[in-house]
């Protein structure tokens, strides 16, 4: 047997409290599972705000509607990796796909993403730039051209007819495509809240939790990429536009403490069999990532933030720096959540007895470093797509 | 009316999508995808493994007075592997492969050192104190264990109870005082059982206010605990704990 | 038969709202492989055995159970299980209920090498020893949710594992409310006990209760009247680990005290 595992397993070992069932010494569901279900959020939330322009025609916010569905793009293509990357036998992945089993939420997987890739994101993206592509690769050089033209899949129609279509099928997408990113974050949820052998997990309102907090870290996203890019392209940020958005994220994220709120007090209301080992674990082991990052920095002191920004008239700089601070607040305490729902539902022993700990690995292929690596990636991949389809470009005809 | 130019071009896309996905259906083997073969083959698979332990009938055919000796002894229930280890070897080539024959001192204890959580009447020692660096084979056959001489103690049996005695404030009570043992109970210990104090007249001999006995606590046993026998609330091994 | 009706409806409910064009479309793949499963599932090659005449489980009567180890030893032997004390098929809990009713459990077999949870005997209330073991549930949670069909229930009632099938998602690790299942550091794929399925398709026991001193445990097949499990169970009364989570343990288990879990 490997021994660095044999050494870890051993000094786990000596970490339990109480009594555990031996076989759950290791962790299995390690940082990329963390990280999985963090990058699946902000494609949901990405989207739903991408959604909210054209379906609630909210026009404050337009100038964020192309950089959003560009971001849950880049997301989304990075997302299945963790997943790969977690697989004891990655090169088996295909099976998922070749015979899933129809018993099996994860196995609906292959279903969801696909869908949500190419039924929803793909084809409203593409509706909404063929008119783009088309003109701009009559107007560059090669590769450009041929690299626009191609992604049109080579259409040259411009009429006013055809661009009153593409609009049509936005608004019909779109109206798809909310649902769909429900599904999208809500399946992430059912997974966790429908495994009963877990107390931790084991909630109908796991997927809703998710859902709300998907929102609101893709709005945050979204809007910590409109803050970063719009003064590197050396423009002024729309503060009608920012202003909107922290409103829609002050929003949500009040929903969502609500809903988080609400588990918390049923748990404890209900008190099953399963509180006193919950009790400990939040006590003992989450106590710094749930109730200090997740709900103290990342929820009441982002509120606390944006209700001040409402209260006071504050001058636009003060105003950037205190929704910058707020969103970077955000982010943590969203990846927080994940970590507490993921790790979290690992450490307590399913004979509700006795605690373990998470060693987490720095190097290897579940460590730190592959995490870090593909949280940064979706940002490379978003770098690459803003110089394809760079949003703020409108062709003149 | 015309059919736009997008439905036309995504039609493309979507028939080569389908086409694409039809001929890997094709392209697959059965054996990745068709239910039926992929169980046969595991079922198969996990039926071929490896049989290590023989299992107790083989042996009876070559080890037949063994067999008798130990039906008749306190290990009957014991399968020969309980103690030999896999053997299923052995049962294929006799001769070069043998199999394990425990004769160290720290085997025996893995089933009879004394451990509060065995069964009561499960024969217990304590090794450290129970003929120590004597190897247990020396004094028990271990196909028809008993003790080579009738144990003068109870204890040796009933290990758990004395050791609970032996803290307790009956602790330098004989156990003859309460039980009387036929000296057949130390041949065949489960059909002939020793006595066991019947009545609440038996504790009251030293517990009743009018006994002579002096250090006992005394009760009135005419009304103390009404209806109840005095062991349904006082452990006599541990008395004075409920 | 019910179950199959139960799993195709269970497989729709799940199907259709992730379906969508790509899920029809998938559906045409898988579909036709799923049915063809059910209708007729494998045989195993073992002449004269035929697992729709059987169907089995284990008995354990507690109070026999004197803590030795020797099945977690003959299991770890004859399964390939690895030797270190991190893995288990099978393993045996040791439990001490204290005066003051708290609960002491440790594995037999799996010591802490710097902390001895020791209990005075004078603090101890009552004790025992708990075999525990895959209970090969008839309702398992870890079948269900195994996104490749890579476990299932055998028509003769033992859950087995396809190690070459297994993409090591360990979701059914995090399924099983018992801690039956762990990922096998060599194979890098879900193991689990066996019922040593290929001993019992033989005729021989399953290598614990085979070496069992105490008869502890006591396998056989619910179909035959004759069996000693039958037996086991029309003479006792019986109890299932964490019946409330619906999952049909097939371990029977005799004089289980309320506090194991």
């Amino acid at each position: 047997m490997n021994e660095g595992l044999r050494e870890r397993l051993g000094e786990m070992l000596e970490q339990v409290s109480g009594f555990i069932y031996p076989n759950e010494i290791e962790i299995h569901w390690s940082i990329l599972i963390v990280v999985y279900p963090y990058l699946t959020g902000l494609v949901a939330g990405a989207f739903i705000l991408a959604s909210l322009v054209k379906v609630f025609n909210a026009e404050d916010v337009r100038p964020t509607y192309r950089l959003s569905l560009l971001t849950a793009l880049a997301f989304l293509l990075i997302a299945p990796l963790p997943l790969q990357f977690h697989l004891a036998q990655p090169l088996r992945a295909y099976e998922i796909f070749l015979t899933p089993n129809l018993t099996s939420d994860m196995a609906m997987f292959g279903f969801v993403y696909a869908w949500y890739l190419m039924g929803v994101l793909l084809l409203e993206l593409w509706f909404e730039y063929r008119r783009d592509l088309v003109v701009w690769a009559r107007q560059e050089a090669f590769p450009m051209s041929f690299i626009h033209r191609a992604l049109s899949l080579f259409s040259t129609d411009t009429s006013e007819p055809a661009l009153a279509f593409d609009r049509k099928a936005i608004k019909v997408i779109t109206v798809i495509g909310i649902p769909s990113a429900f599904l999208l974050h809500g399946y992430v949820g059912f997974i966790f809240g429908s495994v009963k052998a877990n107390p931790w997990w084991g909630s109908v309102l796991m997927p809703i939790v998710f859902l709300m907090s998907a929102i609101v870290s893709g709005i945050a996203l979204v809007m910590f990429l409109y803050m970063i890019l719009t003064p590197l392209r050396g423009e002024p940020i729309d503060m009608r536009c920012l202003d909107k958005l922290a409103s829609y994220l002050f929003y949500a994220v009040i929903v969502d403490f609500s809903l988080e709120a609400l588990d918390f007090i049923h748990r404890l209301y209900q008190s099953e069999e399963s509180i006193h080992i919950l009790g400990t674990l939040i006590a003992n082991k989450l106590f710094m990532s749930l109730f200090v990052i997740q709900i103290l920095l990342g929820m009441l002191l982002p509120v606390a933030i944006m209700v001040a920004v409402k209260s006071f008239s504050l001058s636009a700089e003060l105003r950037k720096l205190l929704y910058f601070t707020a969103i970077i607040l955000i982010q943590l305490g969203i990846f927080a959540t994940r970590w507490n729902v993921v790790i979290g539902g690992q450490l307590f022993s399913k004979s509700f007895r006795g605690l373990t700990t998470y060693k987490m690995e720095v190097v290897g292929i579940e460590g730190l470093i592959t995490a870090l690596v593909l949280l940064a990636l979706p940002f490379v991949v978003l770098l690459i797509l803003l110089k394809v389809l760079p949003p703020w470009r409108k062709a003149e005809a | 009316m015309r059919i736009p130019e997008q439905i036309r071009r995504l039609s493309v896309v979507v028939l080569i999508i389908v086409a694409g996905l039809l001929l890997t259906r094709y392209l697959v083997p059965a054996s990745l995808v068709k239910q039926r073969v992929y169980r046969a083959a595991s079922v198969k698979r996990e039926i071929a493994r490896e049989v290590r332990y023989a299992g107790g009938s083989i042996c009876i055919n070559c080890h037949e007075e063994v067999n008798e000796q130990k039906k008749k002894g306190y290990h009957k229930t014991l399968a020969c592997e309980t103690c030999h280890g896999p053997s299923a070897k052995h049962t294929e080539d006799p001769s070069a492969v043998k199999p394990f024959a425990p004769r160290e001192r720290k085997f025996c204890p893995l089933c009879h050192e004394y451990n509060p959580s065995r069964p009561t009447g499960f024969p217990q020692i304590t090794a450290t104190a129970h003929n120590p660096l004597k190897p247990c084979i020396t004094c028990h056959n271990p196909h028809d264990p008993v003790p080579p001489q009738v144990p003068r103690e109870c204890s040796a049996c009933h290990a758990e109870i004395a050791r609970t005695k032996a803290l307790s404030r009956h602790a330098l009570l004989e156990c003859t005082t309460c039980h009387t043992a036929p000296p057949k109970h130390k041949q065949i210990p489960r059909s002939v059982r020793p006595t066991k104090p019947e009545s609440r007249e038996f504790c009251a001999k030293c517990h009743d206010k009018g006994s002579p006995q002096k250090t006992a606590p005394k009760v009135d046993a005419a009304t103390h605990g009404e209806r109840y026998l005095c062991w349904e609330c006082h452990y006599p091994h541990m008395p004075g704990e409920a | 038969m019910d179950q199959d009706k139960r799993d195709l409806l269970k497989g729709l409910i799940l199907f259709i709202p992730a379906g969508g064009v790509i899920g029809a479309l998938a559906k045409a793949v898988a579909a036709p492989a799923a049915a063809a499963g059910k209708e007729a599932s494998a045989r195993p090659e073992t002449p004269g055995y035929d697992p729709t005449n059987h169907y089995y489980g284990m008995g354990i009567e507690v109070g026999k159970c004197i803590g030795c180890n020797r099945c977690v030893e003959a299991c770890k032997q004859e399964n390939d299980v690895p030797r270190e004390p991190f893995f288990f098929r099978t393993w045996v809990e040791r439990y001490v209920i204290k005066k003051d009713r708290s609960v002491v459990v440790e594995t037999v077999g799996l010591k802490k090498e710097k902390r001895k949870e020791v209990v005075d005997q004078e603090d101890t209330l009552r004790s025992f020893f708990i075999p525990k073991l895959c209970n090969h549930c008839a309702n398992p949670p870890c079948v269900q949710v195994c996104p490749v069909d890579a476990t299932w229930s055998t028509e003769d009632g033992a859950v087995l594992v396809d190690k070459n099938r297994c993409i090591g998602c360990r979701y059914c690790i995090q399924a099983c409310p018992y801690g039956a299942r762990y990922l096998h550091p060599e194979t890098r794929t879900a193991d689990k006990c066996t019922f040593c399925y290929h001993r019992v398709v033989k005729g021989l026991l399953p290598a614990c209760v085979e070496v069992c001193p105490t008869q502890a445990r006591i396998f056989g097949d619910l179909k035959s009247q004759a069996s000693r499990l039958v037996r086991f169970e029309r003479m006792n009364k019986i109890h299932v680990l964490k019946p409330d989570l619906n999952t049909q343990p097939k371990v029977y288990y005799s004089g289980l005290d309320g506090e194991v879990r």
